[in-house]
């Protein structure tokens, strides 16, 4: 039988404000347990949550760059229930009324294909602390730096196709919450991650099977594994007869497979309710006009664009638009240098992500400017220095740190890295390599062409690689009376 | 001078007739001596009340002084007091020492107010009878076999034992007029969100409102403006300006119409009772007030209504009470090793044992019950019901207070009932406040004042005002103790 998969995904996306939803209490990450949490965090008595305000501008920011429906009015709710980590004893999320609903994205597949992905919702709700099973000898350590932290859940339809949609889906809107500026995006450190439900039914058929819910995925590749790994499951499962079970699963990397956390039946009762300490979120028109003046370029606007003022490949607009500080870099280079913007798309596709990703830097870190890279590809348009040399010269100043545009020349400079474009130079080592390897002059004129390579390549091994290439060429073929 | 009202206490200390020292000396030697009988106080801050009066009376020398500056209080245990234990009348909160001060206590020490001490209260803020707290039951000053009405049964026993001048409550259904009746004195309820809730523990947080227990109209106005005002960290605290109550109250008497709705006079009232609060009526009509009698329609439902918005809300609010960051952890089992879960005891146990070790009887009651009406399956039938009927009963009042000024009628059925009569009847407990929750349930300022006696035994006429008309509310009663001093009797073994 074909199966066909179907999944959903929950992207929880913690917001990048400076102080907690509910609290006036840090989000840092990485303080010593328990700094900080205000009273509000820790749940004490008598004290009150009070709603930040930017919270709502940045879930507001979301729903319009989804094409969402801005809510007017939405509800802050009580989702009931016991565990150490969650202060309260209630998780104060937006239930019956979230602030933003029904919208979309367009997702390029690795095919080239787009999908329209329906986004549901997306509301505020505020994170729980950390439980800490180890180092504890039989007992739990509770840290509650986290509780309170501002989450915006972001609910799609069950409309991913495959593991590799939703991987794509995934990356499309770690891409948008970080253009919007409202989440840092970093998986390790837990602000971006999902849950995905899990489901299978026999292709053509309408009805959606029984989903499992996998639990907290961080990263692009675990999300992808996971699901692989449940589907085949459910499938496997399904032909030899059996049911699948409505659950919560937990994937586990290590040995590759999920297991069940907790079934429907043991299921809690959130017994959700309007929060009585919180007024209704109340959206005016003048904040979403706000709001829609303040959006940057998004993803897709940008790649197009690229395509089209840049003439560059769909691939390469799709690569340097996926973080907005990698493409203001690429517009920065093209813009400065006179090299073609397709030369400036390789160079920062290849020698600049190659050194960020080697020293796992963000491109805000890299240790060479835009101005630099520019003034470098400007000598290779000048004929100054060769492609070769300029990834010397790339790596020198990679390593100098100093960033400056000058500097491209200083190290040409002392190096005696110029290209030599001398003629008279050029034709005596031409002459001196004909002399010496007589064999290969031979094939050369015998019609085997790609022996001319070797003799080039030997040309510029005696210039150490500075005499320019074009140059050798003609004048081998010269001096070989070919045409 | 532990006679004197809160208004005569300002002008005492003004003119020098005795320090805020010396007061605060003479109550806190009246809380020793009379507060055990009482049960009224679960804590007494002595120390801090000499240096809180010793800094007030520096304050009088340099003329700084506001009115409520020397002025003794007692707090309700409800309000978080920072250094002072603030139990709520729990065996929960037995160890709990707040860390900052409720809003309500913060500007009252800024005024230059002294606290006495902490309040008992019914185990928290769930009963009409001050039974409930796991410090014991506070007795009437009037007749010590009675119960002196609760929640706020602690702060009521206090003013009316004239232990101190005046004393923060609260009010959820009824818990500030209710022991005001029954103990003989005013009881004033705000609109709600006029005063912060922030520091105040949370019973049921869309009926709860901070007032005062004080003897007269005039010292809750005192008090309600230094108290009333939008506070930053209570987002449901309202932003409107705060009038100067003291003096509007003074005022002339304007044109007032007052709506009898003729319900709250059928068989659940004690017949001497409706007399009382017939002759009051009579004195405000004396006074130019006009009478009209109206219907509220929908009244008859505010006790099912309040007992399960009140316990839904209960329910979620007390569930921060798990012993795990602070209040009552239960002991380890005997053999227990440090309480080690590896010893056997899972989340669960743990959470039962020190939730069902740290709870009263009638908080476990509201906590089920608030459990049940927010379950999957029962939401729509009881609580959206319940807050479709709170809908019908505010709507009931927006129409009244098109034609009337004022909502007038009896506080309580009845006068003080006996301890120990009520205790094991939930609903009879409940319809104790069968007067008094519909002004909570449409979030109305209500004060009850002193209107007479039934068998030596103190009751209150119950007045209900349209949103933040707490200036009229206290001008009518302000009137009425004018011409009247029901409001000045003393409990015989107190005056």
């Amino acid at each position: 039988m074909q199966w066909e998969i179907v999944i959903g995904l929950e992207i929880h996306a913690q917001l990048a404000t400076r102080s907690k939803i509910f609290s006036g209490a840090s989000t840092t990450y990485g303080a010593a347990p328990n700094s900080q949490a205000s009273l509000v965090d820790l749940g004490y008595p008598g004290v009150l949550p009070v709603l930040n305000a930017e919270a709502i501008t940045m879930a507001v920011r979301f729903g319009l760059a989804t094409n969402c429906e801005i809510a007017r009015r939405s509800v802050f709710a009580r989702k009931n229930y016991f565990y150490p980590d969650l202060p309260k004893g209630y998780q104060i999320s937006q239930y019956e009324l979230p602030i933003v609903h029904g919208g979309s994205v367009e997702v390029v597949l690795e095919d080239g294909s787009t999908r329209t992905v329906n986004i549901v919702r997306a509301h505020l709700e505020e994170d729980a602390g950390k439980s800490l099973h180890e180092d504890f000898a039989g007992m739990s350590g509770i840290d509650l730096n986290r509780a309170g932290t501002g989450l915006l859940e972001i609910v799609s339809a069950p409309d991913l196709r495959s593991a590799a949609e939703a991987g794509a889906y995934m990356r499309k809107i770690h891409a948008l919450v970080r253009y919007l500026g409202i989440c840092d995006g970093n998986m390790q450190e837990g602000s971006f991650r999902c849950d995905a439900n899990v489901s299978v039914r026999p292709r053509g058929e309408a009805k959606l099977g029984t989903r499992t819910e996998l639990k907290n995925l961080n990263s692009f590749r675990f999300v992808e594994k996971a699901i692989e790994i449940e589907a085949a499951r459910q499938i496997e499962l399904i032909d030899g007869g059996g049911k699948v079970l409505q659950e919560t699963r937990l994937y586990d990397p290590d040995r590759d497979e999920t297991r069940p956390m907790r079934s429907k039946e043991e299921a809690n009762d959130y017994r959700y309710f309007p929060d009585p300490d919180l007024l209704p979120v109340v959206v005016d028109e003048r904040l979403i006009a706000d709001v829609r003046a303040s959006l940057p370029e998004l993803p897709d606007a940008k790649r197009e664009r690229f395509i089209r003022d840049y003439a560059l490949p769909a691939y390469d607009a799709q690569v340097l638009t996926v973080e907005r500080a990698l493409a203001d870099y690429f517009e920065a280079v093209a813009k400065r240098t006179k090299a073609t913007p397709k030369i400036a798309a390789n160079w920062v596709m290849g020698e600049l992500t190659g050194a960020l990703n080697r020293e796992g830097l963000e491109i805000g870190a890299t240790r060479v400017s835009a101005a630099a890279l520019a003034a470098l590809l400007d000598k290779i348009t000048a004929g100054t220095i060769s492609g070769k040399i300029a990834k010397e010269v790339f790596e020198a100043l990679w390593t100098d740190g100093r960033r400056g545009e000058g500097l491209v020349d200083e190290i040409i400079e002392k190096r005696g890295l110029t290209q030599i474009s001398d003629s008279s130079l050029i034709d005596k080592l031409v002459a001196e390599v004909i002399a010496a390897n007589p064999a290969q002059v031979e094939q050369v004129r015998a019609g085997k062409q790609q022996v001319l390579g070797f003799l080039v390549g030997q040309v510029m091994k005696a210039s150490r690689g500075k005499a320019n290439p074009q140059q050798v060429n003609e004048a081998l073929r010269k001096q070989l009376g070919l045409p | 001078m532990h006679t004197r009202t809160l208004a005569q206490l300002a002008g005492d200390l003004r003119a020098r007739r005795f320090s805020a020292t010396e007061l605060t000396r003479h109550l806190l030697g009246r809380l020793e001596r009379l507060g055990g009988e009482l049960n009224a106080f679960i804590t007494v801050t002595a120390e801090q009340a000499l240096a809180q009066a010793a800094a007030a009376d520096r304050r009088l020398a340099k003329d700084e002084a506001t009115p409520l500056t020397g002025i003794p209080l007692a707090h309700k245990d409800i309000f978080c007091t920072a250094g002072v234990k603030t139990s709520c009348g729990s065996r929960m909160l037995d160890n709990f020492i707040a860390p900052y001060d409720a809003t309500v206590v913060e500007r009252l020490a800024n005024a230059g107010a002294v606290m006495l001490g902490k309040t008992n209260m019914d185990e928290f803020a769930m009963g009409s009878s001050n039974e409930t707290s796991f410090y014991g039951p506070v007795r009437n000053p009037w007749n010590h076999a009675l119960v002196p009405g609760g929640s706020s049964g602690g702060s009521a026993a206090a003013v009316a034992a004239r232990i101190a001048a005046a004393a923060t409550a609260t009010d959820t259904g009824g818990s500030i007029r209710q022991p005001a009746a029954l103990s003989g004195i005013t009881g004033l309820k705000p609109t709600y969100g006029r005063v912060s809730r922030y520091g105040m523990i949370a019973f049921a947080s869309s009926l709860d409102q901070a007032g005062v227990l004080t003897q007269t109209a005039e010292d809750a106005a005192l008090l309600l403006e230094v108290m009333a005002g939008f506070d930053a960290r209570d987002s449901t605290s309202l932003d409107e300006p705060v009038p100067r109550y003291s003096q509007l109250i003074g005022e002339p008497w304007d044109n007032v119409t007052i709506g009898v709705p003729e319900s709250f006079f059928d068989d659940g009232l004690e017949p001497d009772n409706a007399a009382a609060v017939r002759a009051a009526l009579a004195e405000l009509e004396k006074l130019g007030a006009k009478l009209k009698s109206i219907e509220l329609k929908y009244i008859h439902l505010s006790v099912p209504a309040y007992y399960v918005v009140a316990p839904a809300e209960a329910s979620s609010n007390l569930s921060r009470f798990d012993g795990v960051r602070f209040g009552h952890r239960a002991e380890p089992p005997v053999g227990d090793f440090q309480g080690s879960r590896a010893a056997g005891e899972d989340l669960t146990t743990f959470y039962m044992r020190n939730r069902g070790e740290g709870f009263g009887a009638e908080v476990k009651r509201r906590i089920l019950t608030g459990t049940y009406v927010l379950s999957a399956g029962y939401f729509d039938a009881y609580y959206l019901q319940a807050q479709k009927a709170r809908k019908l009963i505010s709507d009931d009042f927006a129409r009244a207070f098109r034609d009337v000024d004022f909502v007038a009628g009896p506080t309580t059925p009845s006068p003080a009932f006996k301890l120990g009569e009520k205790a094991s009847d939930p609903i009879a407990m409940y319809l104790n406040d069968i007067y008094t929750i519909g002004a909570n349930l449409a979030g109305l300022p209500a004060i009850s004042i002193p209107c007479g006696f039934v068998r030596n035994l103190p009751v209150g006429l119950q007045l209900v005002a349209p949103p933040l008309a707490e200036g009229r509310l206290l001008k009518v009663a302000h009137h009425f103790q004018r011409a009247t001093d029901w409001h000045a009797r003393i409990p015989p073994s107190y005056a």
